[in-house]
């Protein structure tokens, strides 16, 4: 159990206000001038120390992305990249910093900026958080009256500015690779790795690309020590995490909690429960939609962090923790997944453009009772066919999950094949109709 | 070399290969889609999967770079697995509609489905149905054949230079389109066709026409503009049904112009099949017999001196040589091949050759143009300079208003005045051009058409040399040629030295000074026929034919064997695909028929030994395919005179430069489509 003095986002509930005066009473740019005096090489080294890892949902060491940047400026100038288009199903963690802590984001953004040799920062927002854009946009120009940005930023020596993109509302826009695509004007897709983004990234230049959260946790790891921030969590998994409690719980919330946190605990503690009761369990999606799900029998003991998951078949995504419960069909629940997975494809690369919608047209099948049990292996084998053939992790993302429903829940799914039947029976559907046209009933 | 271990063979490697490229030295296959050499790597149709030793998933390889010390691996489950998988994803939404399908026998999909797929489809859900995209006469679509591979698209925005292709949508439901649903506008835009690994994108003029394993095959030359582009030309029977490039990275890389390609069906249309009188103001077949002996008797009733003779776009250097031949035993020495005067210089081959050479281009830091649009006079050029534009983002110039090319470039001024300027450095772009290492300067036929093309020859080579551009290593002076011809015949001496300024042909053409006027297969000269009596020997029935009054029905280009020299002074060989309609003859056969009429056997030709001539008689040659030797360019004190003038750049009719292209449905139906996107809104009013 965190102890509130080792809360970082103390504002989470928006209980202090989030204008720049009571930022600043919750010891935000306190001493940040000190923190960039201290050098680049000490604030990498500080933050490799704190064993901080990305809070995207690759959980990346910061530390040792933020080294990757080449160490003097050549020819083109570095960036820095600001990921905000939060859009996996099952996270708001960021749209919470973004409402009411957005001046941590915004040091943050400074001392990451000085480290990796930025002048300039795109925050780039998904394109519904609107409301969530021009209340960061405020905090901005609140930091800029106050000279914390700018030219010699907070009386550091550097100049600093960030500038706000909004996305259109793509999912795939959230990696990083089509994010800098986007941002340059182009179709968000993403693009082949190597090279990678540290060495050529938005307009060919170097760039680091982060997280809201991992941004926004530095500044308070910088003030209090790289070694405190590791003393919390386990070993390797260090630290507090926002987890979004979703689905079936009594109280839905954003939570900042200690990493190895036990699920139950999370969710009896600070979600009220599961609705029905913890024996009414039937699964939990422990990091965003992308992640495998966990049945009732791991969920008992599982610890919230990034390796214990990753043991368990899943993975600590974004901490976005869907909690469904037995009053679900869990086969139709992952059936909606497979389809939101379809309809955000980029479409660049086969595997990921072709299997996505296959996957969701068996599943559907699945819950509409049509499968035979042949369906079963085919659908197993498009999972893996995607996986790890695709340009981007999206694949994984869409594979994932019905992957994991097959590993827990394959009976549930047997119970609604039949049989291949010996004689067909005919379809209603007339021969060469245009699915596209039948699927827009659902779609 | 750094080494490379693909399937345990140790293979070397030059720096910045592809993973891809080193398999293919290693004779090891990698099925691939999207991948194409001239265009920038996509890596999306993840075809070309291989195991890597130390990564968990297996990688793209045409997107890799390869590195020392790398273990690849082929052959193993993991990468059959892969493919497989792609492949069975690719042909789950591909229609199987193979039999009615016009790529079908040289389809990427299909072969590569043999090799790597398998044989039975697991994909029992509704395949996607994708609407049709109008991309103009040339290019038909049936886009549910897509498999996404975006070689269009890339070669649109990085070869052709116009980014009208593009990709809308997503997932699913992604789809390859113009946006505006309009023809390309660019001259380049069929090679998308040969791009398309799949049925996507097909021939609409070659619809259905035939299948490929029907259709012989000839390697031959293109002779609608003068680069020369190498061709395969596909007959079934008689008839020519499509032209499609040939890989010479020296010439024209993989890609043809559109006219290039489609002007082909022009070959069975409007043909001159047998001799032609006029009689009462009618043309009337005839037989060769007939039309020979009045011709000769013609010729005996006027003097040598009144027998002009021009030689026209397309005709091969062995028949010219012929018609050499033929009008020097005849006494005359009336012989053009020019269809405007404009000033040539044949004492030296780098007068009159393009001699940077076509590959050259991709060296040059500094391009300038003088009265030429290279975008219309040779595609395949101003492709190059695009390819060079778009790499190395090298500054480019030009002196008159060429209008839209497929790069950006900046006006230096319009006017003869400016060249001067240029020439006595006073102004800044001077010392641009003198600070540049290998620059090039592109002289078109509209410069030197003017009363100072002289000036603008001579006083520029006199620069260029002054300043050590013209030396063994490079070479920036540089003459744009329109026809095929126009090399070769001045290297056969065509027009006697004495001529080349005083233009007595055109001279004595305007006053109607000709009482006899041969056109050898000459349509685009300008004549205000009078009392003239001409005889037009040729393969359509086009310009010449109509003021003609006595035809002679000859082969074209894909016909009959025949040299060409192409702008940079490369000889190149065209070669008999087909064989002449009708009674029509090769020319040099023709003058052989004249000559035995005229009762001079002794002086009969035959093709070897004109062959063999040509090949001796032209300057600096060294092998056929290859470029002229190098010579050291003398600067000879030659007076010029200066004239202030405006450099007007001729449009070209770019679809209908030639007899054949103005014969073909096909140009016509490009040339309204251009005529009509170029209007604006307000024309009408």
């Amino acid at each position: 159990m965190l102890k509130p003095e080792n809360k970082i986002f103390k504002n989470l509930y928006n209980e202090f206000g989030w204008e720049i005066d009571n930022a600043i009473k919750r010891d935000d740019w306190k001493e940040t001038k000190n923190i960039i005096s201290k050098g680049r090489e000490w604030i990498i080294n500080e933050v490799k120390i704190s064993e901080l890892r990305g809070r995207g949902g690759a959980g990346f060491s910061t530390g040792l992305k933020w080294s990757f940047a080449p160490k003097e400026v050549g020819s083109r100038p570095h960036y820095l990249v600001i990921n905000a288009d939060e859009s996996e199903p099952g996270t708001c963690k960021d749209r919470d910093i973004l409402r009411f802590e957005p001046q941590k984001l915004i040091e943050g953004s400074l001392i990451a900026g000085y480290a990796v040799n930025a002048h300039v920062c795109y925050i780039y927002i998904r394109g519904e958080y609107l409301n969530e854009g021009k209340r960061l946009q405020s905090a901005i120009d609140q930091a800029y009256k106050r000279n914390y940005l700018g030219k010699n930023a907070c009386g550091s020596g550097w100049d600093f500015d960030i500038h706000i993109h909004y996305g259109a509302g793509a999912y795939i826009c959230g990696e990083e690779t089509a994010l800098l695509e986007s941002i340059e004007g182009n179709k968000g897709q993403p693009r082949l790795k190597p090279p990678f983004p540290a060495l050529v990234g938005l307009y060919g230049c170097p760039t680091i690309v982060n997280n809201v959260e991992t941004i926004a946790v530095v500044p308070t790891i910088l003030r209090k020590g790289g070694k405190w921030f590791a003393s919390l969590g386990k070993p390797k998994n260090t630290g507090t995490k926002i987890f979004c409690i979703s689905g079936n719980v009594n109280s839905p919330c954003n939570v900042e909690e200690e990493m190895g946190i036990p699920l139950k605990e999370l969710i009896e503690k600070h979600a009220g429960g599961v609705v029905g009761g913890w024996e009414n369990l039937q699964a939990v999606i422990p990091g965003g939609s992308s992640m495998p799900l966990l049945p009732k029998n791991i969920c008992d003991t599982i610890t919230m962090d990034f390796d214990s998951l990753i043991e368990n078949k899943s993975g600590l995504g974004t901490a976005g923790i869907v909690v469904i419960n037995k009053d679900q069909d869990i086969v139709a629940c992952m059936a909606r997944i497979a389809r939101f997975y379809k309809h955000e494809s980029c479409g660049q690369c086969t595997p990921c453009r072709e299997g996505a919608g296959w996957m969701w047209r068996i599943l559907d099948r699945v819950t509409k009772r049509k499968a035979t049990f042949s369906d079963i292996n085919l659908l197993s084998d498009v999972t893996k066919q995607i996986e790890g053939h695709t340009i981007c992790a999206f694949g994984e993302g869409s594979a994932w999950p019905v992957q994991g429903l097959l590993r827990h829940f394959r009976k549930e799914i047997e119970n609604r094949c039949r049989e291949e039947p010996l004689i067909k029976k005919k379809t209603k559907n007339p021969y060469l109709v245009d699915q596209h046209l039948m699927e827009n009933k659902n779609a | 070399m750094p080494k490379i271990l693909i399937n345990g063979k140790e293979i070397e490697f030059e720096k910045g290969m592809t993973v891809l490229q080193a398999c293919e030295l290693a004779d090891v296959e990698i099925p691939r889609f999207c991948y194409h050499e001239k265009l920038s790597i996509a890596g999306n149709c993840r075809m070309c999967l291989v195991e890597m030793e130390k990564s968990p998933k297996p990688i793209a390889s045409c997107a890799m770079p390869a590195t020392e010390g790398m273990n690849i691996k082929t052959n193993t489950a993991l990468v059959e697995k892969a493919r497989k998988g792609v492949m069975e994803f690719l042909l789950a939404n591909h229609p199987l509609d193979c039999p009615v399908c016009d790529q079908g026998g040289e389809c990427d999909l299909q072969d590569q489905s043999m090799y790597y797929g398998v044989d039975k489809s697991r994909f029992i859900e509704n395949k996607r149905q994708v609407k049709e995209k109008y991309m103009g006469p040339l290019i038909k679509t049936q886009m549910t054949r897509c498999i996404h591979c975006t070689r269009c698209v890339r070669f649109a925005t990085e070869v052709a230079g116009v980014p009208e292709i593009g990709a809308i949508g997503r997932g699913e439901n992604m789809e390859i389109t113009t946006y505006l649903e309009k023809a390309m506008e660019s001259e380049l835009s069929a090679n998308v066709i040969d791009l398309c690994p799949v049925g996507a994108l097909t021939s609409k003029p070659y619809a259905f026409e035939a299948r490929p394993w029907e259709l012989k095959k000839t390697e031959s030359v293109d002779v609608m503009d003068a680069v020369g582009s190498n061709i395969r030309v596909d007959t079934y029977n008689w008839e020519v049904k499509r032209i499609l490039p040939r890989l010479n990275n020296d010439i024209n890389e993989e890609w043809i112009s559109d006219k290039t390609r489609y002007s082909c069906d022009g070959l069975l249309k409007q043909r001159l099949d047998v001799p032609y009188v006029k009689k009462n103001n009618k043309l009337e077949k005839v037989s060769w017999d007939e039309a020979i002996n009045l011709l000769v008797d013609k010729i005996k009733s006027v003097s040598p001196n009144e027998i002009g003779g021009h030689i026209g776009d397309m005709v091969n250097l062995e028949n010219a040589l012929g018609f050499k031949k033929f009008f020097y035993t005849l006494n005359s020495k009336n012989l053009e091949f020019r269809e405007r005067k404009f000033y040539i210089n044949s004492s030296e081959k780098s007068n009159y050759i393009f001699n940077s050479s076509i590959k050259g281009i991709e060296k040059a830091d500094l391009i300038l143009l003088i009265g030429t649009n290279p975008r219309h006079e040779a595609t395949m050029v101003n492709a190059r300079i695009r390819k060079v534009f778009a790499q190395k983002k090298i500054p480019i110039f030009s002196i008159g208003n060429p209008g839209e090319l497929t790069y950006s470039y900046t006006k230096v001024g319009d006017k003869t005045d400016d060249i001067r300027k240029i020439l006595n450095k006073e102004i800044e772009f001077s010392k641009k051009l003198l600070s540049s290492k290998n620059p090039i300067i592109i002289v078109g036929e509209s410069a030197l058409e003017l009363q100072s093309g002289k000036f603008i020859l001579e006083e520029l080579k006199k620069f260029l040399k002054n300043n050590n551009f013209i030396s063994k290593e490079w070479n920036a002076f540089n003459f744009l040629p329109q026809n095929a011809s126009t090399v070769g015949l001045i290297d056969l001496k065509i027009l006697p030295k004495e001529d080349e300024e005083k233009n007595s042909f055109f001279e004595k053409l305007k006053n109607n000074n000709f009482k006899l006027l041969y056109l050898l297969g000459s349509d685009n000269l300008e004549i205000k026929k009078n009392n003239e009596f001409i005889i037009y020997q040729g393969s359509h029935g086009d310009r010449g034919a109509e003021i003609a009054d006595i035809i002679f029905p000859s082969a074209a280009f894909t016909e009959q064997n025949g040299l060409y020299e192409n702008l940079e002074g490369r000889i190149q060989e065209c070669k008999k695909a087909s064989y002449p309609i009708g009674e029509a003859l090769e020319d040099w056969r023709i003058f052989n028929l004249i000559f035995k009429k005229l009762d001079k056997n002794k002086n009969l030709l035959n093709f070897e030994s004109l062959r063999k001539e040509v090949l001796e008689t032209i300057p600096n040659f060294t092998n056929i395919n290859d470029l002229p030797s190098f010579k050291e360019t003398k600067i000879e004190n030659v007076s010029t005179n200066f004239i202030s003038e405006k450099i007007y750049i001729k449009e070209l009719d770019y679809f209908f430069t030639n007899s054949i292209s103005r014969a073909s449905k096909t140009m016509s139906e490009c040339r309204q489509i251009r005529q009509k996107s170029q209007k604006t809104g307000t024309d009408n009013i």
